[in-house]
């Protein structure tokens, strides 16, 4: 059983985000492992574990200047990293990254590919189905359970109303919710043995998709960035044994009560 | 009107379309004269709604037999292309089917997507906006070069407002060659029964988030919602953490909900949950952080533990009734 992840390495999402002057995200300190992918990475050695062998293989796009986010997920069990970076890929739209990602996971075999539903810093949610498509695979997005029964791969996925049970072949990609399963920490042994597991840093030549990706390839532009119509704060009290009568009051004032 | 026609994504769910298919309907209409429907499955028999809202015809792609939407319907989309020519856009809601339709059709046509759509304009082309850094900046994007940009409309972006048109008449829209793509099945579907309003309905939505502590303390949340007649929402801190379903989540990767009233609780206000809530009428905050950025959006804010104010309010509602 040979498992794909999608990662991607993001600024602190924690830190208040802002643009660059090219309107692309600014991505220039230091980069993590997006917390949504941990999802995938411990989802993926589990299947490979229940299955008796094979390894988790850690795909991403772009600045490989820091890579202590793909070191983490070597850390966490992932044999190896591979990731995209070349200066051409800067203003990449999420066609153009599901176009990179085919190209790199289509070079070698696998059983399945794994994503999270969207990342944590652009939000566009696109990329693994666009991928899907790409490497002519069916999808299964936003699961909450993921199980391989022989070579059959069964999915509990959220829907509006609950959630359906879908079966499909393999190989297949897949999107997992968070929660899905519990991240492991790595290890003191695995922080060690991921120092030299290898993590290999392909351009956008090595791919031959000169020209094809990155701001090149985008058909899409921003028009204007403006403030969006702001809220003003209101009152603000401090809680001293009188908190809860201060809401029932303003519900009253807005007729909920 | 500037364009020539806009395809419309209308997913049925049960005997009416999903609002925010009708949302977007809606606003597509005032766009343009040639509005389409597509649907599939039981959307077809919803030929006098798609009418009423502003649709002059109705593709219907048919019966999935168990397929998840979006490889079907991406595929019957282009093949219509093909047969009929672009539109000028093919609009999609938000929502799990919607955004595989929208990935699917993209890497078919090679054509970009713009996701988290909360305005269209008409400036000669289309002009999507788009919410970024929790809401607190638009960024206004348009489609370059040929061929029909791909939109996925976040919910309650739109008033949904019939028009009294006529049923549009239905045409079938069949997929073309699917391939090794079509290879998930659904074998059953799970409802998972929910008391009270739904989360995107409800007039009050009471949410909770890592300051409750632990997910115990989620119990609070959901009696104030029942006395509230509301329903009961979550940040997405304590939806990864695993203490309540996905489908509790408010933000941009949830829901989106303009209650009358929203009551966070124990959420500090990270971009990533205003963004599915600050377009609520009014904004309670309950957060024993005074710094929490919640509170530059709250019309009341208390500087308090959730742990005491809660508890309280809820003895104080309960003497109400």
């Amino acid at each position: 059983m040979n498992i794909v992840v999608c990662v991607k390495q993001i600024p602190d999402p924690e830190a208040p985000q802002s643009f660059d002057a090219s309107n692309n995200l600014n991505r220039s300190g230091k980069l993590l492992l997006d917390k949504a992918d941990e999802y995938g990475v411990e989802m993926a050695l589990q299947l490979v574990d229940k299955a008796g062998g094979g390894d988790v293989t850690v795909v991403s796009m772009g600045s490989a200047a820091d890579v202590a986010g793909l070191r983490n997920a070597l850390a966490m069990g992932a044999a190896k990293a591979v990731i995209v970076s070349d200066e051409s890929l800067r203003g990449s739209d999420a066609l153009s990254t599901a176009k990179v990602l085919a190209a790199v996971i289509g070079r070698a075999p696998f059983d399945l590919v794994l994503a999270a539903t969207e990342s944590s810093d652009g939000y566009t949610g696109t990329t693994p189905v666009q991928l899907a498509e790409l490497l002519g695979l069916p999808s299964i997005t936003f699961a909450k359970a993921v199980a391989i029964e022989g070579s059959t791969l069964k999915v509990s996925r959220q829907t509006e109303a609950g959630y359906d049970e879908v079966s499909s072949s393999l190989p297949a990609l897949v999107t997992v919710t968070a929660g899905v399963v519990e991240p492991r920490y790595a290890s003191f042994k695995g922080i060690m043995a991921a120092k030299s597991k290898p993590v290999e840093i392909l351009s956008v030549a090595d791919l031959g998709l000169e020209g094809q990706v990155g701001a090149a390839g985008a058909r899409e532009t921003i028009t204007a960035i403006q403030a969006a119509e702001s809220r003003q704060a209101g009152e603000k009290y401090v809680d001293e044994g009188d908190g809860a009568e201060k809401v029932v009051a303003f519900l009253e004032s807005i007729k909920v009560l | 009107m500037a364009f020539s026609k806009l395809w419309v994504l209308l997913e049925p769910a049960g005997d009416s379309f999903t609002s925010t298919s009708l949302e977007v309907l809606s606003q597509a209409r005032t766009l343009s004269d040639q509005v389409s429907g597509v649907t599939w499955g039981a959307g077809s028999t919803l030929a006098a709604q798609a009418g009423d809202y502003g649709a002059t015809t109705l593709y219907d792609v048919g019966a999935l037999d168990g397929a998840l939407p979006g490889v079907p319907v991406a595929s019957a989309v282009a093949a219509l292309i093909e047969r009929e020519g672009a539109p000028d856009a093919v609009l999609i809601p938000t929502s799990y089917d919607g955004r595989d339709v929208a990935g699917r059709l993209s890497a078919r046509l090679d054509r970009p997507v713009l996701t988290n759509v909360i305005g269209l304009r008409d400036e000669g082309g289309l002009v999507t906006e788009h919410p970024v850094f929790g809401g607190s900046l638009t960024v206004s994007a348009t489609f370059t070069g040929e061929g029909p940009g791909i939109v996925v409309v976040r919910a309650k972006s739109f008033p949904a407002e019939p028009a009294g048109g006529a049923a549009a008449p239905v045409v079938a829209a069949l997929p073309g060659e699917l391939g090794s793509t079509l290879g998930a099945t659904i074998v059953t579907s799970h409802v998972e029964e929910r008391t009270g309003p739904k989360l995107e309905d409800a007039t009050v939505v009471v949410s909770g988030g890592r300051g409750l502590g632990e997910a115990s303390a989620y119990a609070l949340i959901e009696e104030l919602a029942t006395l509230l007649h509301g329903a009961a929402g979550a940040s997405r801190a304590i939806v990864d953490a695993g203490w309540v379903p996905y489908s509790h989540q408010v933000g941009q990767t949830g829901k989106t909900v303009k209650p009358l009233v929203y009551i966070a609780c124990g959420i500090s206000g990270a971009t990533q949950h205003m963004v599915g809530m600050k377009g609520s009428k009014n904004i309670v905050a309950i957060n024993k952080d005074a710094d929490a950025p919640i509170f530059q959006i709250a019309d009341l804010g208390i500087v308090g533990d959730v742990h005491k104010v809660l508890p309280a309010l809820i003895d104080a509602l309960k003497s109400r009734s």
